[in-house]
């Protein structure tokens, strides 16, 4: 079997075997992001250099029987909100294009200690603000099932990576679905860990009581093999949780037998897609077949979920944003101090004038929207009505998950209302873009798990998702859960045509 | 569907752009003013919902403050930290005149 086409955990064994060297797999993933990066973008960067001289460094490590780590040689693609001191970072927008961390994240940390080998960071929406990865300033990523469509957003790069075959793991983030979204997209398996399980230092803050980083992978096998190296406790950040990390693939291969799965009957309701419909139905009948039992549960506050999310996940990000100011990194503009014309409204002095046009110049409309949103929500007159309003919906939206399981293990469901919709198709209406998060900011809010995999395929040839939920800490079984769904069906073993002839 | 639909003027919207720390053109303030009313006016749905009884929830974990153990331990270096600034002089970051009109460099 050829490397682009096996698991990660395949390619690792074959590694660890001698049957393939670092460099050699290393080398054709770099081939096969050369040839199709061209129509996907899913890459804003790939560091062939970086990549092959770590890779030599393994082989050579290997070769003299030195200790490797666990992932040693496993090709991996970081999504461009991570801290990387060797890769530019730029979250996708102007405003850090060009930024050089002094550090890595710590996540990068963690698989550069286990020998993995960085391919080069992902596109992705500008701070990880959209569904759809058009938000990026650098061009919006390519469906590899469908060049004319979204792959999702806003780990759309990390996503279209993987389906691709440019990459057997990437590494996404996930404040409002951003993982599991655009997984159920493009057709691969996304883990979003419960909050404070994988360390956010170094992780880009878009909303820190929301964002959590994850796998993006062609299984869950994959995935709970990747959860060994970054989760984990990190001093330096205090929200992340003092918990053993289990081993994940230890724990995959049970039976479901008495695994009590919960069915929303509102998440069938009008504007879920009958195709979308029929395809998680029928893996409610998949895990059932396992030995799952299924039973209607309510999440009677879920209908307030997006609104929730769309004040408190503005409000913390045009808190976290104020950082580029154009002083310390990032965008400034040119001839600071000399007022220009076009502009509404007096600055107050020089530096203020600086702030707002560096600003101004270097997020695009979407970041924009939401730091004003925030900035408004938690202006003076406004906090209570909106910023506190949303905070106490949250709870009650929390309470209905923790009650929910009292009664059952995990809870299933779509993961978005429709397959990937056309590029441009909803560029136009903020809101409607909005309402693609309807399955998964409740998650988020909770801060609980949740994992995404392909589950069918519409007539046109497009990928359907599931999403599984569960409570704090059960990404053992959400994990298991999704790997024995995988084993029984070949949904995540399909692989895009479109790209394979595609030519740059 | 909102109880209380919230219409932003361009009035209010140039004051959050300036609390924002964002340049806004005049045709950049129609379009957020239009745009910033339909969200609010989406969100304030949230209206419906009595939560007197409610404490807010700002953070999914029960985690307590946490501190570190007072020991000293290495920062950025003064090279690392101006590495990405737009301006510096080597020790400081340099910015324009903080006090001032706008318009004296």
């Amino acid at each position: 079997m050829q490397p682009l086409e096996m698991s990660a955990v395949d390619l690792v064994a074959a590694l660890r075997q001698g049957d393939i060297t670092a460099v050699e797999s290393a080398t054709v993933f770099l081939d096969r992001i050369e040839a199709t990066n061209g129509s996907i973008n899913a890459f804003l960067a790939v560091d062939r250099e970086g990549a092959l001289a770590r890779a030599a460094d393994i082989d050579a490590r290997r070769k003299a029987g030195k200790p490797v780590g666990p992932l040693a040689g496993l090709p991996v693609a970081l999504k461009d909100v991570l801290c990387t001191s060797d890769m530019p970072t730029t979250c996708a927008s102007k405003m850090l294009e060009g930024f050089r961390p002094p550090y890595d994240a710590d996540v990068v940390a963690r698989l550069r200690r286990a020998d993995a080998v960085f391919l080069g960071k992902t596109n992705m929406d500008e701070f990880a603000m959209g569904g759809s990865n058009e938000n990026s300033a650098f061009g919006p990523v390519r469906n590899p099932w469908d060049l004319s469509r979204t792959p999702g957003g806003s780990s759309g790069g990390s996503a279209a990576c993987v389906a691709g075959d440019m990459a057997p793991v990437a590494i996404g983030s996930d404040t409002g679905g951003s993982i599991r979204q655009p997984a159920g997209l493009c057709g691969i398996t996304g883990l979003k860990p419960t909050y404070g399980r994988v360390s956010r230092r170094g992780l880009i803050a878009f909303a820190s009581s929301l964002d959590q980083i994850g796998p993006m992978a062609r299984s869950a096998a994959d995935c709970a093999l990747i959860m060994e190296t970054i989760a984990g406790h990190d001093p330096g950040d205090s929200t992340s949780l003092a918990v053993d990390v289990p081993r994940y693939t230890d724990l995959l291969d049970k039976p479901l037998a008495g695994v009590r799965i919960g069915r929303v009957p509102e998440h069938f309701a009008a504007g879920l897609d009958p195709e979308v419909a029929k395809g998680v139905e029928e893996a409610f009948a998949v895990l059932m077949a396992a030995g799952a039992t299924v039973h209607d549960v309510q999440l009677p506050h879920a209908k307030y979920g997006i609104p929730t999310y769309y004040l408190v996940a503005p409000c913390e990000a045009s808190s976290n944003l104020a950082r580029y100011d154009g002083a310390h990194y990032g965008h400034r503009c040119k001839d600071p101090g000399q007022r220009t014309a076009g502009h509404t409204g007096g600055f107050e002095s020089p530096l203020v004038e600086m702030y707002c046009r560096s600003r101004a110049e270097g997020f695009g409309p979407e970041v924009k929207r939401r730091i004003m949103l925030g900035t408004y929500a938690l202006s003076a007159g406004y906090y209570e009505a909106y910023y506190a309003k949303a905070l106490r919906v949250r709870r009650l939206i929390r309470q209905d998950y923790l009650d929910a399981f009292q009664t059952v293990d995990l809870i299933g469901g779509p993961v978005s209302a429709t397959p990937a919709f056309k590029l441009g198709e909803k560029t136009d209406d903020p809101l409607a873009m909005y309402l693609v998060d309807l399955y998964t900011v409740g998650t988020n809010l909770a801060g609980v798990g949740g994992i995404s995999f392909p589950c069918g395929f519409t007539k046109s040839g497009l990928p359907i998702g599931f999403q599984l939920q569960a409570p704090p800490l059960a990404e053992p079984l959400l994990l298991q859960a999704a790997d024995r769904f995988q084993r029984l069906t070949d949904w995540h073993r399909r692989r895009p045509q479109a790209v394979g002839v595609v030519k740059t | 569907m909102s109880t209380s639909p919230q219409t932003l003027t361009s009035k209010d919207v140039a004051k959050v752009g300036l609390l924002s720390r964002l340049a806004l053109s005049e045709a950049d303030l129609e379009r957020m003013t239009g745009e910033l009313s339909k969200i609010v006016g989406f969100v304030s749905m949230l209206g419906e919902l009595d939560t007197a009884d409610v404490a807010p929830l700002a953070h999914p974990l029960d985690t307590q403050n946490v501190f570190r153990d007072d020991v000293p331990v290495a920062s950025l270096s003064t090279p690392e930290a101006l590495q990405s600034a737009p301006r510096h002089d080597g020790s400081c970051f340099l910015v324009p005149a903080v006090l001032g009109d706008s318009g004296a460099a």
